[in-house]
């Protein structure tokens, strides 16, 4: 587990250092109303889920690797 | 018992870490995100490559309860007729079935969306159950989204006319995953997995070659992996879409992996929309892996899932929006077709002595509708 | 041991969550908040003319900031048309401002969806900026004076009883 480790103790350290100093607080960049181009199917991070399943499957069962596939974000972000 | 201590100390952890996601839990909030939507997929798949033909249908619903919840149930079947080349050097060619069925519920919360989801899988002589638990969350007014996920699977192994036989293996799988919004037209997302496996590894079935003998195979009864990737997408405007995606993987096996991928989509039309990609993987062999042992050690194996070799992928898509209506339903009919030409480099066939390679073709009919 | 390390990680990434979302918590809070005057802005219509906000003091005035390709926008457009007819008549006035890059596109949508009300063409965001919006879709209530009322952001199916009240609210 060192990697996840070494993650939360960057995370922690980059917060105790953040938190000393008056930071300028950062603001979203891309506002709600001009995601237009995200909210398209075309840029998702992973369209169909069935056929995914299934390349997923043929690599998992003929190569060593496994792992780090996919989480969907992005998109519209209504509501 | 102290194992009973620990998994109440790591019930409470997870609820504490699901409730630092989640904030305090107020009834009747306004949401930030919306529930998957209602769908109905099929899909027809088939591979034939390496002496190995495998085939079935796929089917997936999601329906959302009340507004609250969605639930999604899905079917997997794969007829394999396994003549590949271990099979027809060392045992004759076989014809098996596995079933799949899947059971998810998504559950919303403001800016956060649970999924809690289990899996059975079985065939005539394996069977193996998983649950999973994935928590996304939105922040940064939408900007970046969040993913921790944690999935457990427990396999009962046996083997075809040997009730003798009989073993487990567990895994488990933690998953964190960062999506990006770099601009109004580029996304990034990072995923990093760690996995762990415990148990009977390996195949009954699988020999290693050890002197020029054949012998049954020997695999450590651990294995620990971690993989982390990282992808890019963007907008093209009139030129449709591109991503690029690279993943790193290592693990207590030796093996080292990298995968490349880049893949461009765009529309034709109003009812159109084609996608081409290509994809690389390399790999280097497990630390106990050979073709023909000269040494005797504690592990030895021959399987060609872990010898040295690389694979690249050419593929397209075509996908045909045969009815839509705005806000009302959306029915798309995809078709796929992918060549993967696989080479060994320390893997050898058996019956000519020559490093060992083959091509194969994926080919994948969906039928998707959205309501 | 197995579940040592489970509990182990389960800690690491709650540190993780924890911070990420400590870091990053700040989101944009809106320029536009009840009480205050709502900013004037003149827009082209879809059916040709400007429409200029200051022409409806005097009215109770909705603004709705939707798009074609925001999923609840075009789930909330009937119930929204539904409280047009009934109250127009009664000095209600529905401006529905799109966002879409592509004007065509709006019309389209807003023609396949049966609207009634004015939809208002702001292409360049122009509008949108100037009421700051950090939601899609925001609905905004403006009473008789010109000022600010209520404020919702996102749509969920039941919000337009919570509209209608408002709205009766301020035609009284």
């Amino acid at each position: 587990m060192t990697i996840l480790r070494a993650l939360a103790c960057a995370a922690l350290l980059g917060a105790t250092l953040l938190a000393g100093c008056s930071v300028p607080k950062l603001e979203p960049w891309v506002k709600p109303y001009e995601r237009e181009r995200l909210a398209d199917p075309i840029m998702k991070l992973s369209r169909d889920s069935l056929p995914d399943k299934h390349f997923e499957h043929v690599r998992d069962v003929r190569e060593g690797a496994r792992g780090a596939t996919g989480v969907q974000g992005g998109g519209c972000g209504c509501n | 018992m102290a194992a009973t201590r620990a998994a109440i100390g790591l019930w409470h952890r997870l609820l504490a870490l699901l409730g630092s996601l989640l904030g305090v839990l107020a009834p009747g909030v306004s949401r930030a995100v919306d529930l998957p939507g209602d769908k109905a997929e099929a899909l027809l798949h088939s591979y034939i490559g390496g002496g190995v033909n495998a085939y079935g249908p796929a089917v997936l619903v999601r329906k959302s309860i009340m507004d609250k919840v969605s639930l999604s149930g899905t079917y997997y079947m794969d007829a394999v007729s396994n003549a590949s080349i271990d099979v027809v050097t060392t045992a004759s060619k076989y014809n098996e079935t596995r079933h799949e069925f899947g059971l998810s519920a998504d559950y919303v919360y403001r800016d956060a969306q649970i999924t809690l989801g289990a899996m059975t899988s079985h065939e005539p002589d394996y069977v193996a159950n998983t649950g999973n638990i994935d928590v996304t969350q939105e922040v940064f007014g939408g900007m970046t989204t969040v993913a921790f996920g944690f999935t457990k699977a427990s396999d009962k192994v046996g083997k075809k006319n040997s009730p003798e036989f009989s073993d487990h293996a567990h895994h488990w799988q933690y998953r964190f995953g960062l999506t990006q919004i770099l601009t109004s037209r580029w996304l990034a997302s990072l995923n990093f997995d760690a996995l762990s496996d415990d148990g009977y590894l390996g195949s009954p079935y699988r020999s290693a070659r050890v002197f020029g003998a054949f012998v049954p195979e020997r695999n450590p009864r651990t294995r620990s992996s971690r993989a982390g990737k990282v992808k890019l997408v963007g907008d093209l405007g009139n030129f449709g879409s591109i991503n690029f995606g690279y993943r790193y993987y290592t693990d207590t096996w030796d093996i080292k992996a990298h995968t490349a991928e880049a893949g461009w989509s765009r529309y034709f039309g109003e009812a159109w929309l084609a996608d081409i990609f290509a994809r690389y993987y390399t790999q280097t062999h497990a630390n106990f892996y050979s073709d023909n042992a000269m040494t005797e050690t504690v592990y030895v194996s021959r399987n060609r899932q872990l010898s040295t070799f690389n694979d690249i992928g050419l593929g397209g898509r075509l996908s045909y929006n045969v009815r839509r209506v705005p806000g009302r339903y959306d029915v798309k009919l995809i078709g796929t077709y992918e060549y993967t030409r696989y080479k060994f480099k320390d893997f050898t066939d058996v019956r000519t002595g020559e490093l060992y390679g083959y091509g194969a073709n994926l080919f994948q009919v969906y039928l998707s509708a959205t309501y | 041991m197995k579940t040592l390390s489970i509990v182990r990680s389960a800690s690491a990434l709650r540190i993780v969550a924890s911070v990420v979302f400590a870091v990053v918590a700040g989101t944009a809070s809106s320029a536009i908040a009840p009480s205050t005057p709502a900013p004037d802005f003149s827009l082209h219509a879809m059916s040709g003319p400007n429409m200029r906000l200051q022409d409806q003091r005097g009215r109770v005035v909705m603004v709705n900031f939707w798009a074609t390709w925001c999923a609840p926008c075009r789930q909330e457009m009937p119930q929204l048309n539904r409280l047009y007819q009934k109250y127009r008549s009664s000095g209600f006035v529905l401006l529905g401002v799109n966002v879409d890059d592509d004007p065509s596109k709006a019309a389209e949508v807003a023609t396949k969806l049966g609207v009634t009300f004015p939809v208002l063409l702001d292409a360049d965001k122009r509008v949108s900026k100037l009421y700051d919006l950090n939601t899609m879709p925001s609905t905004v209530l403006i009473d008789r004076d010109g000022k600010v009322r209520y404020v919702h952001r996102g749509y969920l199916a039941g919000y337009e009883d919570n509209y209608e009240k408002q709205i009766r609210e301020l035609l009284k």
